[in-house]
């Protein structure tokens, strides 16, 4: 929980050969950012955070992190569901509407 | 050891022999008493496997499937519509690449309800990528599943052992029940080649792209490929430590046979009763029947079949629409190496007996037409 995931690379096979014989993942599917699909972002506001961990538990996607004892989004990954705001205890976690 | 037993009691000894760890079944009707002895032999202990109580036929498949990817030896038998429930979970478990073996009744299909056999049920499932073996006898059972399970191992294909219900799931013949030593000797311990383990985590029969899909596909095919003369191999290997051979198919007479009947299933073994009866009267017949029809023994029919001058082919089935399947595989195994006329005849639907005589029928029509007067030639229907 400590720091950014290590970003795998992406497994290409070239010949039938090389694939495994069963439909079965064989690396990380870390390098697909996913944190491309969100429409709202989560803004934490520190100042009022209770450092309560709540936001970190719950988000379904492992993409809040715990650095020097607050949360960080992990912006790579987060698909900006809201459910870290909606279970800030502190409501301290706003949605924001992406600018492209 | 020898024994008095039914087909479906030579199914669970084969499982038991095979040392299967994980069973699952769905215990109503259509089931057989093939579940119903191995509930016994795990409550008694004298097998140390699992039993799961499930409440269908679908659930009965999806839970051999988790416990194959765990790595277990796993095993299940059905009939006719419980078959037909399972359906979608026989592409998962062939698609995963996972080595389980089922007993199939061969019951027709309802409506009307029917406890008879036709091969129907089982022939629905032909394109789901599992090994099927048709059975003649109540040994044979037994001994399929024993070789299935090492067939199944090798390729990773799982495979169904099928017999007719009635004429051979309750009738009951002599069966030698092997040495469970020397069964061991000849089916070593599952080994996966991959395997649902925390040690080693991977997500297993996830979403796949098309750049990956068709390659899967490929190599489920390739490995089909090996199969019949892996099974000739793996007879041969049985032979040895047991004495008995089973191959693809079984010929009878076919050296000089001028009409060869195709046959599957207990018809087989009434064909061969049929053939010598019709041999005593001069007649040069023989019969070939089929016991691994998936993956198809192309080269062993089209060698055995090539050298005579007609073929008639029957099927205790029906493609509605079509003809009878074993009629159909028939002729594509032979399209472009022989032009020998071939006769599809259908006969003992539901269970209707197929006797010596409905063969003596089935010869005379052959010997009396140079060319089959219609793709399907029905035997016994009431006109």
């Amino acid at each position: 929980m400590k720091g950014k995931r290590k970003k795998a690379e992406k497994i290409i096979f070239h010949s039938e050969r090389e694939m495994p014989m069963a439909p079965m993942s064989i690396g990380s599917m870390t390098f697909n950012l996913t944190g491309a699909w969100r429409n709202i972002r989560p803004v934490i506001d520190l100042d009022n955070c209770l450092q309560c961990g709540i936001c970190w538990k719950f988000c379904p996607d492992a993409a809040i992190l715990i650095e020097n004892e607050y949360p960080v989004v992990d912006y790579d990954y987060c698909k900006g569901c809201g459910l870290c705001a909606e279970e800030c205890p502190a409501k301290c976690i706003t949605m924001e509407e992406e600018i492209k | 050891m020898k024994k008095v037993i039914m087909g479906n009691h030579a199914l669970s000894y084969g499982a038991m022999l095979s040392r299967v760890q994980v069973i699952s079944a769905y215990p109503i009707t259509p089931q057989t008493q093939v579940v119903e002895l191995l509930s016994e032999m795990c409550a008694s202990k004298v097998l140390d496997a699992q039993f799961i109580k499930v409440e269908s036929e679908h659930s009965a498949m999806a839970a051999l499937i988790g416990a194959s990817l765990a790595g277990a030896r796993t095993f299940t038998a059905t009939s006719a519509q419980g078959l037909a429930l399972m359906h979608e979970l026989l592409h998962w478990a062939s698609g995963a690449r996972l080595p389980i073996v089922m007993g199939n009744i061969n019951r027709a299909m309802a409506p009307g309800w029917s406890i008879w056999s036709d091969q129907n049920d089982s022939l629905s499932q032909r394109d789901t990528g599992w090994m099927q073996f048709y059975c003649a006898n109540n040994q044979e059972v037994l001994d399929s599943v024993i070789q299935a399970y090492k067939l199944a191992e090798r390729f990773f294909i799982p495979a169904m052992i099928i017999l007719d219900a009635f004429s051979l799931s309750h009738t009951y013949e002599v069966v030698d029940i092997p040495d469970q030593a020397l069964v061991d000797a000849y089916l070593p311990p599952f080994k996966p080649a991959f395997r649902l383990t925390p040690d080693e985590p991977h997500a297993f029969g996830g979403l796949t792209s098309p750049d990956h899909y068709f390659e899967l596909r490929y190599k489920l095919q390739k490995a089909m490929e090996k199969v019949p003369e892996a099974v000739e191999e793996t007879g041969r290997e049985y032979e040895k430590l047991f004495g008995r051979y089973l191959g693809a198919v079984e010929a009878h007479c076919l050296d000089d046979a001028e009409i060869i009947l195709v046959t599957s299933g207990t018809a087989g073994s009434t064909a061969r009763v049929a053939v010598d009866q019709l041999r005593e009267k001069g007649l040069a017949v023989g019969n070939l029947r089929i016991r691994l029809f998936r993956p198809f023994p192309f080269d062993l029919v089209r060698r055995l079949l090539g050298r005579a001058k007609k073929v008639a082919v029957v099927d205790r089935n029906i493609s509605y629409g079509h003809h009878g399947i074993f009629y159909q595989e028939i002729k594509s195994a032979l399209y472009g190496f022989s032009s020998i006329p071939i006769f599809g005849f259908i006969a003992g639907l539901g269970g209707r007996d197929i006797t010596p005589e409905t063969f003596a029928e089935i010869i005379d029509y052959t010997l009396n037409h140079d060319v089959p007067e219609a793709e399907i030639v029905w035997i016994g229907v009431k006109k």
